[in-house]
Protein backbone atom coordinates (compact mmCIF):
# COMPACT_ATOMS: atom_id res chain seq x y z
CA UNK A 1 0.00 0.00 0.00
CA UNK A 2 1.62 3.48 -0.94
CA UNK A 3 0.95 7.01 -0.05
CA UNK A 4 0.69 9.68 -2.75
CA UNK A 5 2.33 12.60 -1.72
CA UNK A 6 0.16 15.61 -2.16
CA UNK A 7 3.22 17.84 -0.83
CA UNK A 8 6.67 16.53 -0.80
CA UNK A 9 8.33 16.85 2.90
CA UNK A 10 11.63 18.19 2.35
CA UNK A 11 13.34 16.26 4.76
CA UNK A 12 14.84 12.64 3.53
CA UNK A 13 16.00 10.09 6.10
CA UNK A 14 19.43 10.91 5.94
CA UNK A 15 18.56 14.80 7.71
CA UNK A 16 17.08 12.80 10.27
CA UNK A 17 20.47 12.28 12.18
CA UNK A 18 21.22 16.14 11.90
CA UNK A 19 17.58 17.24 12.87
CA UNK A 20 18.49 14.59 16.14
CA UNK A 21 21.75 16.76 16.60
CA UNK A 22 19.77 19.53 17.13
CA UNK A 23 18.13 18.20 20.72
CA UNK A 24 20.66 17.89 23.36
CA UNK A 25 20.26 17.15 27.02
CA UNK A 26 18.59 13.71 27.02
CA UNK A 27 22.26 12.43 25.85
CA UNK A 28 21.08 9.00 28.73
CA UNK A 29 18.75 8.19 26.16
CA UNK A 30 20.46 8.64 22.94
CA UNK A 31 20.38 5.09 21.97
CA UNK A 32 16.44 4.48 23.11
CA UNK A 33 15.92 7.35 20.56
CA UNK A 34 18.16 5.83 18.00
CA UNK A 35 16.80 2.48 18.17
CA UNK A 36 13.26 3.86 17.06
CA UNK A 37 14.41 6.12 14.48
CA UNK A 38 13.96 3.78 11.08
CA UNK A 39 10.83 1.92 12.46
CA UNK A 40 9.26 5.55 12.99
CA UNK A 41 10.43 6.87 9.34
CA UNK A 42 9.58 3.76 7.52
CA UNK A 43 5.82 4.51 9.04
CA UNK A 44 5.52 8.72 8.98
CA UNK A 45 6.85 7.82 5.29
CA UNK A 46 5.24 5.13 3.69
CA UNK A 47 2.65 3.64 5.58
CA UNK A 48 0.52 6.46 8.36
CA UNK A 49 -1.74 7.90 6.24
CA UNK A 50 -1.66 11.39 8.50
CA UNK A 51 -0.40 14.45 8.00
CA UNK A 52 0.13 18.22 9.47
CA UNK A 53 -3.39 19.46 7.31
CA UNK A 54 -5.40 16.19 8.63
CA UNK A 55 -4.19 16.23 11.98
CA UNK A 56 -7.98 16.98 13.16
CA UNK A 57 -9.23 14.84 10.69
CA UNK A 58 -11.40 11.37 11.99
CA UNK A 59 -10.02 9.02 9.14
CA UNK A 60 -6.73 9.33 10.10
CA UNK A 61 -4.49 6.94 10.79
CA UNK A 62 -3.42 6.89 14.37
CA UNK A 63 0.23 6.35 15.33
CA UNK A 64 1.02 5.80 19.74
CA UNK A 65 4.43 6.45 20.70
CA UNK A 66 4.28 4.39 24.04
CA UNK A 67 7.95 4.44 24.33
CA UNK A 68 8.28 8.10 25.66
CA UNK A 69 11.54 8.44 26.93
CA UNK A 70 14.15 9.71 23.86
CA UNK A 71 12.11 10.84 22.02
CA UNK A 72 14.66 12.97 19.81
CA UNK A 73 13.90 10.80 16.64
CA UNK A 74 10.25 10.76 17.37
CA UNK A 75 10.62 14.42 17.36
CA UNK A 76 12.97 14.34 14.20
CA UNK A 77 10.33 12.67 12.22
CA UNK A 78 7.76 14.54 13.36
CA UNK A 79 10.07 17.97 12.36
CA UNK A 80 10.85 15.92 8.92
CA UNK A 81 7.41 15.49 8.38
CA UNK A 82 6.11 19.37 8.65
CA UNK A 83 4.05 18.72 11.93
CA UNK A 84 6.48 20.25 14.47
CA UNK A 85 8.60 23.37 13.51
CA UNK A 86 12.68 22.46 13.47
CA UNK A 87 12.87 25.57 14.78
CA UNK A 88 11.31 24.15 17.99
CA UNK A 89 14.09 21.52 18.31
CA UNK A 90 17.59 23.37 19.87
CA UNK A 91 15.34 24.45 22.84
CA UNK A 92 14.42 20.55 24.01
CA UNK A 93 13.50 19.95 27.39
CA UNK A 94 13.73 24.23 28.02
CA UNK A 95 10.98 25.73 30.19
CA UNK A 96 9.07 27.18 27.63
CA UNK A 97 10.19 24.37 24.83
CA UNK A 98 7.12 22.08 23.66
CA UNK A 99 9.19 19.55 22.92
CA UNK A 100 9.70 17.54 27.03
CA UNK A 101 12.22 15.06 27.22
CA UNK A 102 8.93 12.77 27.13
CA UNK A 103 6.19 13.92 24.76
CA UNK A 104 2.63 15.13 25.94
CA UNK A 105 0.20 15.45 23.34
CA UNK A 106 -1.20 18.50 24.72
CA UNK A 107 1.76 20.44 23.98
CA UNK A 108 3.12 18.91 20.60
CA UNK A 109 1.40 19.08 17.25
CA UNK A 110 0.84 15.73 16.05
CA UNK A 111 1.38 13.96 19.31
CA UNK A 112 -1.65 11.25 19.62
CA UNK A 113 -0.54 10.78 23.33
CA UNK A 114 1.63 12.13 25.53
CA UNK A 115 4.12 9.21 27.05
CA UNK A 116 6.59 8.50 29.58
CA UNK A 117 5.52 6.38 32.08
CA UNK A 118 5.65 2.76 30.46
CA UNK A 119 2.30 0.32 29.83
CA UNK A 120 0.65 2.80 28.84
CA UNK A 121 0.42 3.43 24.78
CA UNK A 122 -0.87 0.16 24.00
CA UNK A 123 -4.29 0.09 26.55
CA UNK A 124 -4.56 3.52 25.42
CA UNK A 125 -4.63 2.18 21.44
CA UNK A 126 -7.01 -1.02 22.46
CA UNK A 127 -9.42 1.79 23.65
CA UNK A 128 -8.88 4.30 20.01
CA UNK A 129 -9.49 1.16 18.21
CA UNK A 130 -12.85 0.22 19.95
CA UNK A 131 -13.70 3.97 19.72
CA UNK A 132 -13.17 3.84 16.19
CA UNK A 133 -15.19 0.84 16.00
CA UNK A 134 -17.49 2.03 17.74
CA UNK A 135 -18.00 5.01 15.61
CA UNK A 136 -18.09 2.80 12.22
CA UNK A 137 -14.98 4.20 11.13
CA UNK A 138 -13.29 0.80 9.59
CA UNK A 139 -10.82 2.85 7.55
CA UNK A 140 -8.15 4.39 10.47
CA UNK A 141 -5.57 2.00 11.30
CA UNK A 142 -4.18 2.28 15.01
CA UNK A 143 -0.48 2.10 15.60
CA UNK A 144 1.31 1.91 18.67
CA UNK A 145 5.04 1.98 19.39
CA UNK A 146 6.51 0.07 22.48
CA UNK A 147 10.25 -1.14 23.88
CA UNK A 148 11.24 -4.46 24.53
CA UNK A 149 11.66 -3.96 28.20
CA UNK A 150 8.63 -1.84 28.18
CA UNK A 151 7.23 -5.23 27.66
CA UNK A 152 7.28 -5.61 31.48
CA UNK A 153 4.81 -3.89 32.70
CA UNK A 154 1.71 -5.71 32.83
CA UNK A 155 -0.46 -3.42 31.44
CA UNK A 156 0.32 -4.25 27.96
CA UNK A 157 -0.51 -7.80 28.87
CA UNK A 158 -3.90 -6.76 29.82
CA UNK A 159 -4.42 -5.12 26.14
CA UNK A 160 -2.43 -8.19 24.28
CA UNK A 161 -4.78 -10.71 25.99
CA UNK A 162 -7.80 -8.56 25.42
CA UNK A 163 -7.13 -7.38 21.59
CA UNK A 164 -6.84 -11.10 20.25
CA UNK A 165 -10.20 -12.45 21.58
CA UNK A 166 -11.61 -8.95 20.43
CA UNK A 167 -10.48 -8.72 16.81
CA UNK A 168 -9.30 -6.09 16.74
CA UNK A 169 -7.94 -5.90 13.13
CA UNK A 170 -6.91 -2.65 12.85
CA UNK A 171 -4.50 -2.63 15.74
CA UNK A 172 -0.96 -2.55 15.11
CA UNK A 173 1.84 -3.18 17.63
CA UNK A 174 5.82 -2.11 16.23
CA UNK A 175 7.93 -4.08 19.21
CA UNK A 176 11.24 -1.80 18.77
CA UNK A 177 13.48 -4.64 20.22
CA UNK A 178 17.43 -3.45 21.35
CA UNK A 179 17.40 -6.52 23.97
CA UNK A 180 17.06 -4.21 26.55
CA UNK A 181 15.39 -6.46 29.14
CA UNK A 182 16.74 -7.18 31.98
CA UNK A 183 15.44 -10.93 32.43
CA UNK A 184 14.91 -13.69 30.01
CA UNK A 185 11.65 -14.15 27.87
CA UNK A 186 11.18 -17.65 27.05
CA UNK A 187 9.54 -17.90 23.85
CA UNK A 188 10.56 -14.39 22.88
CA UNK A 189 8.18 -11.60 22.30
CA UNK A 190 6.38 -12.31 18.75
CA UNK A 191 5.18 -15.88 21.00
CA UNK A 192 3.61 -13.68 23.68
CA UNK A 193 1.26 -11.38 20.88
CA UNK A 194 0.69 -15.05 19.33
CA UNK A 195 -0.68 -16.50 22.22
CA UNK A 196 -3.31 -14.21 22.64
CA UNK A 197 -4.47 -14.85 19.12
CA UNK A 198 -1.90 -12.01 17.34
CA UNK A 199 -0.36 -12.66 13.69
CA UNK A 200 2.84 -11.49 14.13
CA UNK A 201 6.12 -11.03 11.93
CA UNK A 202 10.04 -10.08 13.61
CA UNK A 203 12.28 -8.51 11.33
CA UNK A 204 15.36 -6.53 11.18
CA UNK A 205 14.74 -3.06 12.52
CA UNK A 206 16.75 -1.10 10.15
CA UNK A 207 15.71 -2.77 6.32
CA UNK A 208 13.33 -0.13 5.46
CA UNK A 209 12.21 -2.60 2.64
CA UNK A 210 11.87 -5.62 5.64
CA UNK A 211 9.88 -3.03 7.52
CA UNK A 212 7.37 -2.07 5.00
CA UNK A 213 6.64 -5.32 4.16
CA UNK A 214 6.21 -6.29 8.12
CA UNK A 215 4.16 -3.40 8.74
CA UNK A 216 1.70 -3.75 5.10
CA UNK A 217 1.18 -7.78 5.94
CA UNK A 218 -2.09 -8.63 5.78
CA UNK A 219 -3.60 -9.85 9.12
CA UNK A 220 -7.47 -11.03 8.35
CA UNK A 221 -9.32 -10.54 11.27
CA UNK A 222 -5.98 -10.18 14.14
CA UNK A 223 -4.38 -7.42 15.33
CA UNK A 224 -0.83 -7.52 14.22
CA UNK A 225 2.60 -6.73 15.96
CA UNK A 226 5.62 -6.38 14.40
CA UNK A 227 8.77 -6.85 16.29
CA UNK A 228 11.58 -4.94 15.04
CA UNK A 229 14.98 -6.03 16.05
CA UNK A 230 17.91 -3.69 16.30
CA UNK A 231 21.26 -4.03 17.43
CA UNK A 232 21.29 -4.21 21.44
CA UNK A 233 21.28 -1.17 23.76
CA UNK A 234 24.76 -2.05 25.42
CA UNK A 235 26.53 -3.45 22.13
CA UNK B 1 -36.63 0.54 47.40
CA UNK B 2 -34.15 -0.27 44.24
CA UNK B 3 -30.66 0.61 45.44
CA UNK B 4 -28.42 3.34 43.32
CA UNK B 5 -26.65 0.18 41.54
CA UNK B 6 -29.53 -1.40 41.25
CA UNK B 7 -31.10 2.01 39.20
CA UNK B 8 -27.14 2.44 37.01
CA UNK B 9 -28.38 -0.27 35.04
CA UNK B 10 -31.53 0.84 33.18
CA UNK B 11 -30.42 4.77 33.62
CA UNK B 12 -26.98 4.06 31.34
CA UNK B 13 -28.81 1.61 29.37
CA UNK B 14 -31.30 4.35 28.39
CA UNK B 15 -28.21 6.59 27.63
CA UNK B 16 -26.95 4.15 25.21
CA UNK B 17 -30.01 4.30 23.66
CA UNK B 18 -30.03 8.18 23.64
CA UNK B 19 -26.79 9.06 22.86
CA UNK B 20 -23.67 7.66 20.52
CA UNK B 21 -21.10 8.83 21.84
CA UNK B 22 -21.75 7.43 25.55
CA UNK B 23 -19.81 3.53 26.09
CA UNK B 24 -19.75 1.90 28.96
CA UNK B 25 -16.55 -0.19 29.95
CA UNK B 26 -16.74 -2.95 32.60
CA UNK B 27 -14.04 -4.78 33.96
CA UNK B 28 -16.19 -8.16 34.54
CA UNK B 29 -18.12 -6.65 37.87
CA UNK B 30 -21.51 -5.57 36.32
CA UNK B 31 -21.08 -7.26 32.95
CA UNK B 32 -24.14 -9.61 33.80
CA UNK B 33 -26.44 -6.50 34.52
CA UNK B 34 -25.61 -5.05 31.10
CA UNK B 35 -25.93 -8.27 28.90
CA UNK B 36 -29.07 -6.89 27.55
CA UNK B 37 -27.53 -3.43 27.11
CA UNK B 38 -24.90 -5.08 25.12
CA UNK B 39 -26.85 -7.19 23.12
CA UNK B 40 -28.42 -3.69 21.85
CA UNK B 41 -25.25 -1.81 21.54
CA UNK B 42 -22.42 -4.45 21.13
CA UNK B 43 -19.89 -1.78 20.13
CA UNK B 44 -20.63 0.31 23.06
CA UNK B 45 -20.79 -1.97 26.42
CA UNK B 46 -17.16 -3.45 26.11
CA UNK B 47 -16.22 -5.63 29.26
CA UNK B 48 -12.22 -6.22 28.99
CA UNK B 49 -12.19 -8.29 31.73
CA UNK B 50 -10.57 -8.59 35.09
CA UNK B 51 -8.41 -5.60 33.85
CA UNK B 52 -8.80 -2.52 35.71
CA UNK B 53 -5.61 -0.72 34.07
CA UNK B 54 -6.93 -1.28 30.66
CA UNK B 55 -10.50 -0.46 31.69
CA UNK B 56 -9.38 3.12 32.30
CA UNK B 57 -6.48 3.37 29.97
CA UNK B 58 -8.95 1.68 27.46
CA UNK B 59 -11.89 4.16 28.48
CA UNK B 60 -9.59 7.08 27.81
CA UNK B 61 -8.31 5.62 24.69
CA UNK B 62 -12.34 6.05 23.88
CA UNK B 63 -12.51 9.25 25.05
CA UNK B 64 -9.54 10.25 22.51
CA UNK B 65 -11.64 9.42 19.53
CA UNK B 66 -14.69 11.56 21.01
CA UNK B 67 -16.83 8.67 23.17
CA UNK B 68 -18.04 9.43 26.03
CA UNK B 69 -16.66 6.80 28.36
CA UNK B 70 -18.68 5.16 31.53
CA UNK B 71 -16.33 3.33 33.89
CA UNK B 72 -17.87 1.22 36.76
CA UNK B 73 -16.35 -0.78 38.98
CA UNK B 74 -16.31 -0.84 42.52
CA UNK B 75 -14.30 1.90 44.19
CA UNK B 76 -11.41 0.86 44.95
CA UNK B 77 -11.02 -1.19 42.08
CA UNK B 78 -11.81 1.70 40.02
CA UNK B 79 -10.08 4.60 41.77
CA UNK B 80 -7.15 3.04 43.92
CA UNK B 81 -5.68 0.18 41.85
CA UNK B 82 -5.45 1.70 38.53
CA UNK B 83 -4.85 5.11 39.98
CA UNK B 84 -1.88 6.16 37.49
CA UNK B 85 -3.80 5.19 34.73
CA UNK B 86 -6.59 7.80 36.11
CA UNK B 87 -3.72 10.58 36.57
CA UNK B 88 -2.20 9.93 33.18
CA UNK B 89 -4.38 8.29 30.70
CA UNK B 90 -7.25 10.78 31.57
CA UNK B 91 -6.01 14.01 33.23
CA UNK B 92 -2.74 14.06 31.69
CA UNK B 93 -3.78 13.12 28.31
CA UNK B 94 -6.52 16.33 28.42
CA UNK B 95 -9.46 14.02 28.17
CA UNK B 96 -12.44 12.65 30.37
CA UNK B 97 -14.25 9.88 31.26
CA UNK B 98 -17.19 9.52 34.22
CA UNK B 99 -16.71 6.97 36.59
CA UNK B 100 -19.08 5.00 38.24
CA UNK B 101 -18.49 3.16 41.53
CA UNK B 102 -20.15 0.99 43.84
CA UNK B 103 -19.17 -0.69 47.14
CA UNK B 104 -18.18 2.97 48.31
CA UNK B 105 -16.57 2.76 52.42
CA UNK B 106 -18.73 -0.31 53.47
CA UNK B 107 -21.62 -1.76 51.22
CA UNK B 108 -20.27 -4.89 51.62
CA UNK B 109 -19.21 -5.18 55.33
CA UNK B 110 -18.37 -9.10 55.29
CA UNK B 111 -16.32 -8.06 52.23
CA UNK B 112 -13.68 -6.71 54.12
CA UNK B 113 -11.04 -3.45 53.33
CA UNK B 114 -10.11 -5.11 49.40
CA UNK B 115 -13.56 -4.40 48.95
CA UNK B 116 -13.97 -0.84 50.86
CA UNK B 117 -12.49 2.43 49.26
CA UNK B 118 -13.32 5.08 51.71
CA UNK B 119 -10.49 6.54 50.47
CA UNK B 120 -11.41 7.42 47.04
CA UNK B 121 -12.82 11.09 46.93
CA UNK B 122 -9.37 12.04 48.79
CA UNK B 123 -7.29 10.21 46.79
CA UNK B 124 -8.78 11.81 43.66
CA UNK B 125 -8.74 15.27 45.46
CA UNK B 126 -4.90 14.91 44.43
CA UNK B 127 -5.64 15.33 40.65
CA UNK B 128 -6.53 19.02 39.24
CA UNK B 129 -10.50 19.20 37.63
CA UNK B 130 -12.14 16.08 38.27
CA UNK B 131 -16.14 17.09 39.43
CA UNK B 132 -17.28 14.13 42.66
CA UNK B 133 -21.04 13.41 43.01
CA UNK B 134 -22.50 11.39 46.27
CA UNK B 135 -26.17 11.06 45.58
CA UNK B 136 -27.90 10.05 48.79
CA UNK B 137 -30.65 8.30 46.93
CA UNK B 138 -31.12 6.09 43.51
CA UNK B 139 -33.41 9.20 42.01
CA UNK B 140 -30.25 11.46 42.68
CA UNK B 141 -27.89 9.15 41.25
CA UNK B 142 -30.11 9.19 38.02
CA UNK B 143 -30.15 12.66 37.94
CA UNK B 144 -26.92 12.79 38.97
CA UNK B 145 -25.52 10.21 36.45
CA UNK B 146 -27.16 12.02 33.90
CA UNK B 147 -25.58 15.12 34.54
CA UNK B 148 -22.19 13.40 34.80
CA UNK B 149 -22.73 11.93 31.48
CA UNK B 150 -23.56 15.57 29.80
CA UNK B 151 -21.13 17.19 31.15
CA UNK B 152 -18.55 17.44 27.72
CA UNK B 153 -15.43 15.70 28.33
CA UNK B 154 -15.45 16.67 31.83
CA UNK B 155 -13.41 14.10 34.40
CA UNK B 156 -16.58 12.58 36.74
CA UNK B 157 -16.96 10.77 39.60
CA UNK B 158 -19.87 9.11 40.87
CA UNK B 159 -19.97 7.40 44.34
CA UNK B 160 -22.94 4.73 44.56
CA UNK B 161 -23.71 3.29 47.59
CA UNK B 162 -26.20 0.67 49.17
CA UNK B 163 -26.88 3.92 51.99
CA UNK B 164 -29.81 5.71 51.05
CA UNK B 165 -32.16 8.31 52.35
CA UNK B 166 -35.61 8.08 53.06
CA UNK B 167 -36.64 10.44 50.13
CA UNK B 168 -34.79 12.29 46.90
CA UNK B 169 -33.94 15.81 47.01
CA UNK B 170 -34.33 18.10 44.01
CA UNK B 171 -30.40 17.96 43.23
CA UNK B 172 -28.70 20.56 40.61
CA UNK B 173 -25.29 18.38 40.11
CA UNK B 174 -23.27 21.96 41.72
CA UNK B 175 -24.68 23.22 44.44
CA UNK B 176 -25.46 22.31 48.08
CA UNK B 177 -28.89 22.44 49.27
CA UNK B 178 -29.76 24.13 52.49
CA UNK B 179 -32.28 21.74 54.50
CA UNK B 180 -32.64 23.31 58.00
CA UNK B 181 -31.57 26.67 59.16
CA UNK B 182 -30.17 27.45 62.40
CA UNK B 183 -27.93 29.97 64.24
CA UNK B 184 -25.60 28.15 66.09
CA UNK B 185 -23.12 26.13 63.44
CA UNK B 186 -22.78 24.69 60.31
CA UNK B 187 -23.31 21.04 59.42
CA UNK B 188 -22.68 19.73 56.00
CA UNK B 189 -24.07 16.46 55.39
CA UNK B 190 -23.14 14.54 52.16
CA UNK B 191 -25.00 12.02 50.10
CA UNK B 192 -26.86 9.47 52.08
CA UNK B 193 -25.48 10.81 55.79
CA UNK B 194 -28.36 13.33 55.30
CA UNK B 195 -31.14 11.22 57.29
CA UNK B 196 -28.90 10.52 60.26
CA UNK B 197 -27.35 14.54 60.14
CA UNK B 198 -31.67 15.50 60.54
CA UNK B 199 -32.02 13.15 62.66
CA UNK B 200 -29.03 13.38 64.85
CA UNK B 201 -29.14 17.43 64.70
CA UNK B 202 -33.04 17.78 65.76
CA UNK B 203 -33.17 20.43 68.18
CA UNK B 204 -30.09 21.71 68.02
CA UNK B 205 -29.79 25.06 66.72
CA UNK B 206 -27.89 24.38 63.56
CA UNK B 207 -28.14 24.48 59.77
CA UNK B 208 -27.62 21.36 57.76
CA UNK B 209 -26.89 22.00 54.14
CA UNK B 210 -27.43 19.06 51.82
CA UNK B 211 -23.75 18.50 49.26
CA UNK B 212 -24.67 15.93 46.47
CA UNK B 213 -21.19 17.35 45.05
CA UNK B 214 -18.94 17.67 46.46
CA UNK B 215 -16.00 18.63 44.12
CA UNK B 216 -16.08 21.35 43.26
CA UNK B 217 -16.95 22.07 47.17
CA UNK B 218 -19.78 24.68 46.88
CA UNK B 219 -17.71 27.13 49.33
CA UNK B 220 -20.48 30.07 48.55
CA UNK B 221 -23.10 27.91 49.94
CA UNK B 222 -20.68 27.47 53.36
CA UNK B 223 -19.99 31.12 53.17
CA UNK B 224 -23.57 31.80 53.00
CA UNK B 225 -24.81 29.92 55.68
CA UNK B 226 -21.95 30.76 57.95
CA UNK B 227 -23.20 34.27 58.06
CA UNK B 228 -26.15 33.59 59.91
CA UNK B 229 -24.99 30.27 61.65
CA UNK B 230 -21.62 31.41 62.26
CA UNK B 231 -18.19 29.53 61.63
CA UNK B 232 -18.73 26.66 63.63
CA UNK B 233 -18.56 23.81 60.37
CA UNK B 234 -18.88 20.01 61.09
CA UNK B 235 -18.83 17.95 58.05
CA UNK B 236 -20.44 14.87 58.01
CA UNK B 237 -18.90 12.21 55.00
CA UNK B 238 -19.64 8.76 54.43
CA UNK B 239 -15.68 8.50 53.14
CA UNK B 240 -12.98 9.32 55.12
CA UNK B 241 -13.13 11.45 58.06
CA UNK B 242 -11.36 15.30 57.03
CA UNK B 243 -11.23 14.75 53.12
CA UNK B 244 -13.19 17.82 52.83
CA UNK B 245 -11.94 19.56 55.50
CA UNK B 246 -9.28 21.66 53.80
CA UNK B 247 -12.03 22.13 50.88
CA UNK B 248 -13.89 23.78 54.11
CA UNK B 249 -10.91 25.76 55.67
CA UNK B 250 -9.85 27.32 52.26
CA UNK B 251 -13.67 28.25 51.85
CA UNK B 252 -13.42 30.44 55.39
CA UNK B 253 -9.71 31.06 55.03
CA UNK B 254 -10.20 34.86 55.60
CA UNK B 255 -12.31 34.22 58.60
CA UNK B 256 -12.20 33.09 62.56
CA UNK B 257 -13.37 29.56 62.34
CA UNK B 258 -13.53 25.88 63.21
CA UNK B 259 -13.74 22.35 61.31
CA UNK B 260 -14.91 19.55 62.71
CA UNK B 261 -14.07 16.68 59.46
CA UNK B 262 -16.59 12.92 60.76
CA UNK B 263 -16.56 10.67 58.40
CA UNK B 264 -15.02 6.98 58.29
CA UNK B 265 -11.77 6.15 60.47
CA UNK B 266 -8.85 5.45 59.16
CA UNK B 267 -7.73 2.43 60.97
CA UNK B 268 -8.66 -1.22 59.55
CA UNK B 269 -11.77 -2.19 61.19
CA UNK B 270 -11.17 -5.83 60.31
CA UNK B 271 -14.98 -6.56 61.46
CA UNK B 272 -17.39 -7.80 59.52
CA UNK B 273 -21.50 -8.11 59.73
CA UNK B 274 -23.91 -5.42 58.73
CA UNK B 275 -23.54 -1.58 57.31
CA UNK B 276 -25.13 -0.10 60.84
CA UNK B 277 -22.49 -1.97 62.67
CA UNK B 278 -19.98 -0.21 60.25
CA UNK B 279 -21.40 2.90 61.20
CA UNK B 280 -21.70 2.86 64.61
CA UNK B 281 -18.16 1.86 64.38
CA UNK B 282 -17.04 5.04 62.92
CA UNK B 283 -19.38 7.23 65.10
CA UNK B 284 -21.61 7.74 62.40
CA UNK B 285 -24.72 7.04 63.87
CA UNK B 286 -27.55 8.78 64.80
CA UNK B 287 -26.45 8.55 68.71
CA UNK B 288 -23.05 9.11 68.04
CA UNK B 289 -23.35 11.91 65.49
CA UNK B 290 -25.41 13.97 68.02
CA UNK B 291 -22.81 13.92 70.66
CA UNK B 292 -20.00 15.01 68.40
CA UNK B 293 -22.08 17.59 66.66
CA UNK B 294 -23.17 18.71 69.72
CA UNK B 295 -20.07 18.45 71.90
CA UNK B 296 -18.44 20.10 69.14
CA UNK B 297 -20.86 23.14 68.44
CA UNK B 298 -20.83 24.04 71.96
CA UNK B 299 -17.06 23.72 72.85
CA UNK B 300 -17.25 26.98 70.29
CA UNK B 301 -20.00 28.91 71.76
CA UNK B 302 -18.20 28.51 75.52
CA UNK B 303 -14.87 30.14 73.68
CA UNK B 304 -12.34 27.75 74.62
CA UNK B 305 -8.84 28.67 73.98
CA UNK B 306 -7.77 25.62 74.20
Amino acid sequence: MTITAEHRPPYTHGDLHRLMGLMTGDEKHGPAATSTLDALWVLYDRVLRVGPERMGDPERDRFLLSKGHGPMAYYAVLAAKGFVPVEWLPAFGSYDSPLGHHPDRVLVPGAEIGSGSLGHGLPLAVGTALGLRAQGRTEPRVWVLVGDAELDEGSNHEAIAFAGPAGLDRLHTVVVDNSSASHARPGGIAARFEAAGWSTVTVDGRDHDALYAAFTAPHPGRPHAVVAQVEPKSA
Amino acid sequence: MDTMRDRFVPVVSRLLDEDPRVAVVLAEIGAASLAEAQLRHPERVINVGIREQLLVGAGAGLALTGMRPVLHTFASFLVERPFEQVKLDLGHQGVGAVLVSAAASFDWPAGGLTHMAPGDVALLDTLDGWTVHVPGHPDEAETLLRHAVAAGDDKVYVRLSVQSNADALPVDGERFLPVREGRSGVVVAVGPMLDSVLDATEGLDVTVLYATTVRPFDATALRRATRTAGTDVVLVEPYLAGTSTAAANDALADVPHRVLGLGVARPELRRYGTVEEHLAAHGLDVRSLRERIDGFVRGGRAGTRG
